[in-house]
């Protein structure tokens, strides 16, 4: 058991270390910087400008967080303070499901319905043309998969606020929305933002539903109705050519890498402050 | 009796769920006096309490019935406004529960909501309820701070002076003391005290002797039941029920 | 200056709002799970569930997905097995030793944390490394191997939150009654823990058996029931991205039937798991 235990660790240990090693062909080539920021990105050539998949990610997820973060609150609010017994019962295994539906499920509604809507409906609407296969699609179907992970943590938090202190505001004469607004967001106030941040570090890593309704145009962004490519995407959607052509495979390890440090440092900072506020109330 | 009355109960029954927790208790509150609720735990004294400035409404399952009058108004009547008449009471809760913000923030916080806005006034406001909560000396040069860096004592005061910041006709205190250590607890009592004189106090406490201390008016209840209550004096001297003598010699507890 | 109008106002317009969202979030589940069985429909037959890929199947013509459920089958137990064998041990340990503050449990409950979130494709393309370095080629072996090393933290969580809640008073108990370390483990916790370790375990199933991002690099796909570890293997993931991706309306809708039928198996997971939790709590103690 002893040795067991000592796996995880062990694990993400050699995470790092490998996908550093095959990341270290193209770090030697060409610089960091050159890497970031380059715009261009033909593999066959030898260029590998991440640019347009971070502008994509960063788009995708912003995107997914906007929609994402104020329904998800709201609803967390309506479930803790509001809502009767019978339909907090009904809801919190629906959220449950939502979480559990696969990747590849969301993708292909993705395409069924959100694709067309986008395309057909919303982006006439705007006056712009737009296939579709968009920032706005990935941002509405990644938002769909982030409300579970929000809602438990917000609703976890809204629950460690002690209904004493709750009642403490009411019988001032406060009305519930102004108790929820100056009193428990307030106490909670680092726990919703841990749930955010959580949430951001799921939409950032999330691959297969976004890759679907995208569009995988290596091009920057320039509204919520063009095409993007976001980092995972290139993994996935490139690992057949990566070994046939030179620093490809290396590239990608990279973007691995990337990947994974980024969630490690949301994910990490997250259930710091959410541990710093669960002692806080006890 | 001779005290004039600024709150009425009449047969009040509560259950939550099939526990029947207070049985048809009726009392006439006298004004400006300090009535002690006083009985052993469970005995529904904090149910009595919260049903006086309706914090029970948000309890699942409660069932409310009888009738409270504040100023002859039934503060039931599905017409009342219910943040009117929580205004009129403030609570004193057994754990100092202070709010998460700064010392003066707290103490704002009730007339924030309740329409105050000027600066100046709001300032004036805080010193007023901080110098009558004896607090003012201790904390005036920290107003800013966080509210939870206080001591345990102090931070029961601050509850007092918020509460006081809302202009309350009457006020509630369950069992206000029973978290502070001694000296805490005696400057607390000795502010009750002294507010008697502009507000109606009600205090539920399990505490025999802080009952002695400071009771003008007392209401002995038992297992949900209002068992008996008359002036302080005449109850601890010449109890009239059995189970009040039991109670009062420490048979039961 | 707000006046009660307006502040019995803004409660309502929140109110609203808050309404509004929660329909949204719900509303969502029903509109997603609606359209993919709707669309399902004409595709939806028994073919589907009982063949394989005959020759063509990508172009229209016969066949069904049997490979590709044979295969997430056979891969994602094989991954929740790998993942219980270490899960189990490694929770057991963290609640066992009493020195519960020490360095070990807290770097691995830290790591755990860490595997949590990592995206699935980071564990495929580290899967890939893997595979490349002991020269494995895309099999049945390689995905257990990365989906069970996915499925881990999930599950490892799960049980650790529900082994958690025993209290000492009960381990101390065992133990004042002469069982070993061992005993108490298998006979006190565990079974005390039983629902809760079986949903962990459900829970890490479903996640496993949905997951793309991870066998894309490493289950590799194929038309036929893998015989041997070391084929590759289809999975529902795989087969739903592949026959959508086809031009041909009919193939689409096969990819659509083919979601139904993975939606299906984790809502039938769900649900068991539901129904265990309340089979089992009758033998646990209040």
């Amino acid at each position: 058991m002893f040795l067991l235990t000592a796996v995880p660790g062990f694990l993400v240990l050699l995470m790092l270390f490998g996908l550093l090693q095959k990341s270290r062909a193209i770090l030697a080539l060409k610089s960091f910087s050159g890497l970031l920021f380059g715009s261009s990105w033909h593999p066959l050539k030898g260029e590998f400008g991440f640019f347009p998949f971070l502008m994509g990610t960063l788009w995708v997820t912003l995107a997914a967080m906007v929609l994402a973060v104020p329904i998800s609150l709201l609803t967390a609010v309506y479930l803790s303070e509001y809502a009767p017994k019978f339909i907090r019962e009904f809801t919190k295994p629906v959220i449950d499901l939502l979480a559990g539906i696969p990747s590849v499920v969301y993708g292909v509604w993705g395409v069924l319905m959100i694709v067309p809507f986008v395309g057909k409906v919303l982006a006439p609407l705007f006056g712009v043309y737009s296939s579709g296969y968009s920032v706005l699609s990935g941002g509405i179907v990644l938002a769909i998969m982030v409300f579970p992970t929000i809602i438990h943590v917000a609703l976890e938090v809204f629950s460690s606020v002690s209904h004493e202190l709750r009642e403490t505001s009411l019988s001032l004469g406060a009305t519930k929305w102004e108790t929820v607004k100056h009193v428990v967001l307030r106490k909670g106030l680092q726990g919703i933002i841990a749930a955010v941040v959580l949430g951001l570090s799921r939409a950032f890593g999330e691959t297969m539903a976004v890759l679907m309704v995208v569009g995988n145009v290596a091009k920057i962004p320039k509204s919520v109705f063009d095409p993007a490519y976001p980092l995972p995407a290139l993994i996935a959607n490139n690992y057949g050519e990566m070994m046939s052509v030179p620093l490809y495979d290396s590239a990608l390890m990279l973007t691995a890498l990337v990947l994974l440090l980024v969630v490690l440092v949301f994910n990490l900072g997250a259930r710091f402050v959410l541990m710093k506020a669960e002692r806080r109330a006890e | 009796m001779d005290f004039p009355t600024h709150l009425r109960i009449q047969n009040l029954s509560v259950s939550y769920g099939d526990h029947l927790a207070l049985k048809d208790v009726s009392l006439d509150v006298p004004d400006k006096k300090i009535t002690v609720i006083i009985g052993p735990s469970g005995c529904g004294k904090t149910t009595l309490l919260k049903s006086l400035n309706r914090l029970l409404d948000s309890v699942d399952g409660v069932k409310i019935r009888g009738n409270i009058f504040v100023d002859d108004e039934d503060i039931y009547d599905p017409r009342v406004e219910v943040t009117h008449i929580r205004k009129k009471m403030g609570l004193l809760s057994q754990k100092p529960q202070v709010l998460p913000m700064s010392v003066f923030d707290n103490i704002a916080y009730g007339p924030k909501i309740h329409g105050t806005s000027d600066r100046k006034k709001l300032s004036r406001i805080v010193e007023r309820e901080l110098r009558a909560a004896g607090l003012w000396d201790e904390v005036k040069d920290r107003l800013h701070e966080p509210a939870s860096q206080l001591s345990v004592g102090q931070q029961q005061r601050l509850c007092l002076a918020r509460g006081l910041a809302v202009e309350p006709e009457i006020i509630l205190g369950d069992e206000p003391t029973s978290a502070l250590d001694p000296q805490s607890s005696r400057i607390v009592e000795q502010r009750l005290i002294e507010l008697k004189s502009d507000y109606t106090v009600i205090v539920v406490t399990h505490i025999l002797r802080q009952g002695r201390r400071i009771a003008d008016y007392l209401a002995f209840l038992y297992l949900g039941e209002l068992v008996e209550h008359g002036p302080a004096e005449e109850v601890f001297a010449h109890p009239k029920d059995p189970r009040t003598r039991a109670y009062l010699t420490g048979e039961i507890s | 200056m707000m006046t009660l109008n307006k502040r019995k106002t803004e409660e309502r317009i929140f109110k609203l709002l808050m309404l509004a969202s929660t329909v949204i979030v719900t509303g969502s589940l029903l509109v997603i799970i609606g359209t993919i069985v709707v669309k399902s429909l004409p595709a939806l037959r028994l073919s589907m569930l009982t063949q394989t890929p005959k020759g063509g199947y990508y172009l229209g013509k016969e066949g069904g997905i049997l490979n590709a459920i044979i295969g997430s089958l056979y891969l994602a137990s094989g991954a929740t097995l790998l993942a219980v064998l270490l899960s189990l041990p490694i929770v057991l340990y963290l609640n066992l030793y009493p020195k519960k503050a020490s360095a070990l449990a807290t770097f691995t409950r830290f790591s755990l944390d860490v595997l949590w979130g990592i995206p699935s494709i980071v564990y495929g393309a580290f899967g890939f490394i893997v595979m490349m370095a002991l020269g494995l080629r895309a099999s049945l072996l390689a995905g257990i191997f990365i989906v069970g090393l996915l499925e881990l933290p999930i599950m490892a969580r799960a049980m650790d939150e529900v082994i958690r809640l025993i209290p000492q008073a009960l381990i101390d108990a065992s133990y004042s009654l002469g069982a070993t370390k061992l005993e108490t483990a298998l006979k006190v916790i565990v079974k005390q823990s039983l629902p809760g370790i079986l949903t962990a375990v459900l829970i890490a199933f479903g996640r496993g058996i949905g997951d793309a991002a991870s066998v894309i690099f490493t289950a590799g796909f194929t038309d036929s029931i893998p015989t041997s570890l070391l084929q590759p293997a289809a999975t529902l993931p795989l087969a739903i991205f592949y026959q959508l991706g086809s031009p041909l309306p009919e193939v689409q809708q096969r990819a659509y039937a083919s979601a139904a039928i993975l939606t299906l198996i984790i809502l039938a997971i769900s649900l068991i798991s539901r129904v265990l939790i309340k089979k089992f709590t009758r033998h646990t103690i209040r």
